[in-house]
């Protein structure tokens, strides 16, 4: 499977997404380039995190403007995967790929720490292989990460099992001790309504291999795998 | 013909949501000891220099520039000013 990886100006993930699908996962991966308007044949496309365009008027908000968004946002009506880490799920809030938006974190401050998710719906394209209400270490890297939109956004979200993940305790407790950026709910990854889109704040990219802390990011990459080639 | 218009926009937190930057200056004003401070939001201020026909077209045109990118209509108000020329 081959997976397109969005490179826009100011991204500082994507050779992370490369190095996890490459040498993690053992298939093939590209670097898209943000001017262009070819995916490349890509299956998978993957929004890294970073600071696009320097973050400037909003998080996510002029990258959405670059030409391939054009082609991603093809991609994702078409019904295929794509995927959006930190900045990536920021731009595809901005983009109307996903509904609401990623706000300052409550706090203020930048937070660059692991955290706990728990899986809320086990079902999903990205999480299939993981058990539902599973605990995962999964580091996260933002200070605009506050997720927040209305309340019958939030309602229907949660109804149609499309939060697929909330940041937890180290019982699982959806507290809001564990909450680490103010998020409405505690939500910290979600996905769009035909199911093939995801954003999230963590960064399972980062949660490959033993060395980094944890390896509980692998296997929602093997999710897309064992789905999308099904 | 067309002339050059400025026109100045005002974007601002959405009413009733959480505005942590707001609420880190209200504290600081009351540390200064502006006690009767209630309520601080920070947003942004943008200066739009445009060209149109007359300044009801500009005011149109920058409108919709706030709905298009300008403004985040999830999360953000925003008021734009009267143009004059430029």
């Amino acid at each position: 499977m081959k997976f397109g990886i969005v490179t826009f100006p100011g991204s500082n993930c994507d050779y992370d997404a490369y190095h996890a699908v490459t040498e993690v996962l053992g298939e093939e991966a590209v670097y898209l380039w943000h001017k262009d308007h070819d995916l490349q044949g890509s299956d998978v496309i993957i929004l890294p995190g970073g600071f696009s365009y320097g973050d400037y008027l909003r998080v996510g908000a002029i990258a959405r403007f670059s030409p391939i968004m054009q082609e991603v946002t093809a991609h994702a009506k078409s019904g295929a995967p794509v995927v959006g880490f930190c900045n990536g799920f920021q731009i595809m809030c901005e983009a109307g790929l996903l509904p609401g938006a990623l706000l300052r974190n409550a706090h203020l401050q930048f937070v660059s720490a692991q955290v706990r998710l728990r899986v809320e719906n086990a079902d999903a394209m990205f999480t299939n292989l993981y058990e539902g209400g599973e605990l995962l270490r999964i580091p996260i890297a933002h200070g605009d990460g506050r997720f927040v939109a209305t309340t019958d956004v939030l309602d229907e979200l949660e109804g149609e099992g499309r939060v697929i993940f909330k940041y937890a305790d180290a019982n699982g407790n959806i507290s809001a001790d564990a909450n680490p950026n103010g998020s409405e709910r505690n939500i910290a990854g979600i996905i769009n309504e035909g199911g093939n889109v995801l954003g999230m704040m963590p960064h399972p990219e980062r949660a490959c291999s033993p060395l980094l802390g944890s390896t509980d990011g692998i296997r929602l990459f093997e999710s897309i795998l064992s789905r999308v080639a099904a | 013909m067309k002339s050059t218009f400025r026109i100045a926009v005002h974007i601002t937190p959405r009413k009733g949501l959480l505005d942590p930057q707001g609420n880190a200056v209200k504290g600081a004003l009351h540390t200064l000891g502006f006690k009767p401070v209630r309520e601080v939001h920070v947003g942004r201020y943008i200066i739009i220099e445009t060209e149109a026909y007359d300044a009801l077209a500009a005011e149109e045109t920058v409108t919709e520039m706030c709905r298009k990118l300008l403004a985040n209509p999830v999360t953000e108000d925003f008021e734009i000013e009267s143009a004059v020329p430029a």
